[in-house]
């Protein structure tokens, strides 16, 4: 001790004192959050589940049915806290009207209470988990060109090659991917929410589902070198402004060419 | 009736109508200054043309209303180079228009024979190049000349062989045999019945030796879409339903009406639609056609599991996947 004490007037121990101590801290409180946040305890677990019963009751029950069996809409039971994730936290449900399809909106619950719904759903029989925030480094664990592969295999017939979505049968559709949250686009692989199919974990693994992630985040970034691009949509709008916009020139033109001057 | 047809007279031609140019010497001016302002605009839009090459860098985007972000060098070259060859021609007709005589002039046709001396001399001048080339004279020449003629005739002869050859029964065949395994596309892994829940779908290729060098041509037949159902969700017959595995159906990606890619698979509604021209197949009805102009159903693949519950084919396609072909056996 003694010669420690020799050095505390040294010009560098303050600030060191101080790094130790903020390390002290710093480690006390990530091991404490660390064991309240994995180690929720079964009572707090149960108050969470009853607090999403409620809201469900208040908010789901109407279409799916009191204990979530269904009734207009379909059963709860065993879709697993990601599809509720996905759902409400897209905003998608609640529904505002009973339309073809469940569009993407505002989302009515906050994070908080969409976290209880999802517990209380998954507390109905077991389904797809919300997946950790660190199983979704889709920028570490991706591969874009991979990606690109399996997009165009899996996914560009629905929601167009460059992810800006499409037309399906009898007014439903498959909504655009940019600007969807890593999280939200997992989660609809997973679940397979309204018209899409589920992708299984095992004919597209969890790295190739992130694979997929990273390349649609590179399709959003991707710059438009060649002028407007019409919504990527392909020839249609293409086509549209060419007939429309090109040929009214050219008859403006033609008109103005013929005319007498005054 | 010939009362008529006399009624209506020949109105003839309008009278000339002066422009205000040809009259008013400040109309004129103004003219002449609209002109040069066009002139004008057409210059500047050759400096925007160099100051985008020179100046703004070929990184640069900006955002412009409606069109969304743009490349900026190249926005300045296309915007200049129409803003200088358009308002050059568009000056040039507002010149001519305005301020050029507007006498109206008649000019009669000629006839359509050519003088006589003209065409003696037509003739006179085909006779002394024939006898220059001396080709009458030149028989060896004449003779080369001919064959490379003639010869040069086959070639777009022999192109045409590239219409053929007859496909024979190529177009019949798949990769899939009795016992192939299903691989997934990418990836080329087998897959178990147990890994896909209900509602899944997966593209599945036939597995091959070497999948690093699969043909495009092969894909384009062998490729398969696995679908998994409840299995009661089935409305099947028993030779259909045979087919199937616990739920999952498979059939032929290939749509039956041109050959497109069919995998829009709605889970709801259990229908598969082709993107190409809305043919939709319903899943649980064997793929049967419910709208579109496809002919046929998609080809169902039989398919059962091994020993240790790997997908694989127990037969190969009862008949040709895709569209149809001259030769295909319609029945």
């Amino acid at each position: 001790m003694k010669h420690l004490s020799r050095y505390r007037r040294h010009k560098a121990a303050a600030p060191l004192l101080l790094l130790l101590a903020l390390l002290a801290i710093g480690a006390t409180y990530s091991v404490a959050s660390a064991a309240t946040s994995s180690e929720m305890t079964a009572a707090d677990r149960s108050v969470l589940i009853e607090e999403g019963r409620q809201i469900f009751l208040k908010g789901c029950s109407s279409c799916h049915g009191l204990n979530a069996e269904g009734q207009v809409a379909p059963s709860l039971v065993g879709v697993g806290a990601a599809s509720v994730d996905f759902q409400v936290g897209t905003g998608r449900m609640p529904m505002a009207d009973m339309s073809t399809q469940a569009m993407r909106k505002e989302p009515i619950y906050d994070a908080a209470e969409t976290a209880a719904v999802a517990a209380y759903v998954a507390s109905l029989a077991p389904g797809p988990e919300i997946p950790a925030e660190s199983s979704l480094n889709y920028e570490r664990d991706g591969n874009t060109a991979e990606g690109g592969e399996l997009f165009r295999n899996n996914c560009a017939m629905c929601h167009n090659f460059a992810g800006q979505g499409g037309a399906l049968t009898q007014g439903k559709y498959a909504p655009t991917l940019m600007g969807v949250e890593p999280k939200h686009i997992y989660e609809a692989m997973v679940t397979g929410p309204q018209s899409m199919p589920v992708f299984s974990d095992k004919t597209i693994t969890p790295e190739e589902k992130l694979s997929i992630i990273k390349w649609i985040k590179a399709a959003e970034k991707e710059p438009n070198l060649g002028g407007a691009s019409l919504g990527r949509v392909g020839p249609v709008t293409e086509g549209l402004l060419g007939w429309v916009l090109g040929l009214g020139m050219l008859i403006g033109v033609a008109v103005w060419l013929a005319m007498k001057a005054k | 009736m010939s009362k008529e047809i006399e009624a209506i007279k020949d109105p003839g031609l309008p009278a000339h109508v002066h422009r205000k140019a040809d009259t008013d010497p400040a109309a004129a001016n103004r003219a002449e200054r609209q002109v040069a302002t066009l002139f004008g605009i057409s210059a500047l839009g050759t400096v925007l043309l160099i100051v985008s090459y020179i100046f703004v860098p070929d990184d640069l985007f900006i955002f412009i209303p409606v069109m969304g972000n743009q490349n900026a060098h190249q926005l300045g070259l296309g915007l200049g180079m129409a803003i200088s060859l358009f308002f050059i021609g568009m000056g040039a007709i507002h010149w001519a228009k305005t301020l050029m005589p507007d006498t109206e002039v008649v000019a009669q046709r000629h006839e359509f024979r050519s003088p006589d001396s003209d065409r003696k001399e037509f003739v006179e001048a085909v006779k002394s190049g024939a006898s220059a080339s001396g080709l009458g004279r030149r028989s060896l020449i004449k003779r080369s000349l001919g064959a490379a003629l003639g010869l040069s005739a086959l070639s777009p002869l022999l192109l045409l062989r590239d219409l053929g050859p007859l496909p024979g029964k190529e177009l019949e065949k798949t990769t899939w045999k009795s016992g192939t395994y299903l691989v997934t596309d990418p990836g080329n892994r087998r897959i178990k019945a147990s890994d896909l829940e209900v509602g899944a779908v997966a593209q599945v290729l036939p597995e091959i030796a070497d999948p690093e060098h699969r043909k495009l041509s092969d894909i384009a037949k062998d490729a398969v879409l696995l679908i998994r159902l409840r299995p009661q969700e089935f409305n099947l017959e028993a030779d259909k339903l045979a087919m199937t595995h616990d739920g999952i159906i498979a059939f032929s990606k290939i749509c039956s009406h041109m050959g497109c890619a069919v995998a829009l698979y709605e889970q709801q509604t259990k229908h598969l639609l082709c993107p190409c021209h809305q043919s939709t197949f319903d899943v649980t009805r064997a793929a049967k056609v419910i709208f579109g102009p496809s002919a046929r159903p998609l080809p169902q693949l039989d398919i059962t599991i091994d020993n240790e519950g790997y997908l694989v084919a127990r037969q190969p396609f009862s008949e040709p996947v895709g569209p149809s072909f001259w030769e295909r056996n319609s029945q």
